[in-house]
């Protein structure tokens, strides 16, 4: 399926379109739910942490610190794109199986459009594209609501809060999570795609490609977080 | 012209389609009749490449298609039509854009020159003015005419049509059934369509090619589906003792 879906398209105003309408419906339609679990789990975990240092020897700014190791390496990849095999993963499968069953993707076939490609290759190059900005308005979400929470509780001053957001930071950990949610955003669309497309049967056999992509896109993306943490961080 | 040479197909040994060898003319509706598993689906999506053959050729006008590579094909493909069973009309996509559909990815025509097209064919339906619907907004009968606008929105040669009355009640399907053989006249199509409605086959067939059991059991004209011996053949298209009797009034030319 993949050489089919990397074949060259063939025509490429009709493809950067529909790049742009699934930028549109796996991108900007998941900002709502990736910000809202963003803020609260930004605040859940700054709360935490304050609720789990009972130590006088371990200082405030760790609070802070630790919320920004927990968003940054991964909450804004691995969890949202967990959060997001699941909302789009399942949309895609079962978009696409929907079209199989209804003989829309015999159609194309028959026509002579080359449909892995029409149907596939805009959703993995739309969410190559806009998953990494999701995560990085996922960090920013998360380390300012926890910036919020924890000032407004009083759990921790915004000084010492900044203090440990900056303390020690390595800038190549904002690439390594950029790095995994491209390569996430690649699994699930190729995940979903592929079962959606082999889709045969009915009704019910679409919703079982659907469960089947949001599982197996799950479990190749907890294993490329193994691999991709080996690789770039040790 | 279509020439169907000696082709079988076959699913975990059991032998679906066996040594069938047939043709389809320009110009023409040639029917492609039989019980329901007796192959003929599979035939078609054979002879359109969605099923791959296990021995035999399929000839598009002297163009072996079973040699061709993906490459080739995808050009003989440009020059086929096909109306499904159920439509199969792009849902998210209005009445309009399902029929600029295939002229967007492959004409080299202007934005203008597309929709002055797409509303040719749509009147050539009798569809007019349901550019903006989408398929959902439509009736059954809209959505079949939907996609006879469709698959000739690109001039086809070859006109594939599986089932094309499959759900229409009668009038409708006799409208469907005109307009695929205008249609076949109009632009000297070669086309095939796979029915098991005899009223369809008396009304516009010019060739039929009955399969029973995977095999071309029979094929004339309808003329001569009238004096048939064949049993088979009789039993399927005449099912009933009311059918046989219509049968010998047709044939004595009585009544």
């Amino acid at each position: 399926m993949l050489v089919n879906v990397f074949t060259r398209p063939e025509k490429r105003k009709v493809y950067k379109k529909l790049i742009v309408d699934e930028i549109d419906k796996i991108g900007i339609q998941s900002l709502g739910i990736v910000a809202l679990l963003s803020l609260f789990m930004g605040a859940v975990v700054t709360l935490q942490t304050a609720a789990n240092i009972d130590s006088g020897w371990i200082p405030k700014w760790t609070i802070g610190f630790t919320t920004r190791q927990t968003m940054i390496l991964e909450f804004s990849s691995t969890i949202v794109c967990l959060i997001l095999s699941g909302k789009v993963g399942s949309n895609i499968a079962s978009e696409i199986g929907t079209m199989r069953i209804s003989e829309q993707i015999d159609a194309m076939d028959i026509m002579g459009v080359n449909s892995a490609s029409y149907l596939i290759l805009p959703k993995i190059i739309a969410a190559m594209i806009i998953f990494p900005f999701m995560v990085i308005m996922a960090m920013a979400c998360g380390i300012t609501a926890g910036a919020m929470i924890g000032s407004s509780t009083g759990v921790i001053s915004l000084t010492d809060y900044n203090y440990g957001l900056t303390y020690y930071f390595e800038p190549f950990q904002v690439s390594y999570t950029l790095i995994k949610s491209v390569v996430f955003a690649f699994i699930i669309t190729t995940v979903s795609s592929y079962h959606g497309y082999y889709t045969k049967g009915g009704a019910l056999q679409v919703g079982q490609s659907s469960t089947r992509a949001v599982v197996y896109s799950i479990v190749l993306i907890m294993i490329a977080n193994y691999i991709l943490t080996q690789l770039l961080l040790l | 012209m279509i020439e169907v040479k000696d082709i079988s197909k076959s699913f975990d040994g059991n032998h679906v389609l066996k040594n069938i060898t047939v043709e389809f003319f320009p110009g023409k509706v040639n029917f492609i009749i039989g019980r329901s598993g007796s192959g003929k689906s599979v035939l078609t999506k054979c002879i359109v490449g969605l099923m791959e053959v296990d021995k035999g050729e399929i000839v598009f006008d002297g163009r072996s298609f079973t040699k061709m590579d993906r490459w080739d094909r995808r050009i003989v493909r440009q020059e086929m039509g096909m109306l499904f069973q159920g439509s199969a009309l792009f849902d998210s996509m209005t009445v309009e854009e399902n029929v600029m559909f295939p002229l967007k990815m492959f004409s080299k025509m202007s934005a203008g020159e597309m929709k002055d097209r797409v509303n040719f064919c749509l009147e050539r339906v009798n569809l007019q003015g349901k550019n903006h619907l989408y398929p959902s907004e439509i009736s059954g009968g809209m959505q079949k005419r939907t996609g006879i606008a469709r698959a000739i929105s690109m001039n086809p040669k070859y006109l594939f049509c599986d089932e094309p009355n499959s759900g229409l009640d009668p009038q409708t399907a006799i409208v469907i059934d005109n307009l695929i053989k205008e249609i076949t006249y109009e632009f000297n199509i070669t086309t095939v369509v796979v029915s098991h409605d005899m009223n369809s086959v008396i009304e516009i067939g010019d060739y039929i090619n009955f399969i029973y059991q995977g095999e071309l059991w029979w094929k004339g004209d309808k003329k001569e589906i009238l004096k048939t011996q064949n049993d088979e053949l009789n039993n399927f298209v005449f099912p009933s003792e009311f059918m046989k009797e219509i049968k010998e009034v047709l044939r004595d030319g009585r009544g």
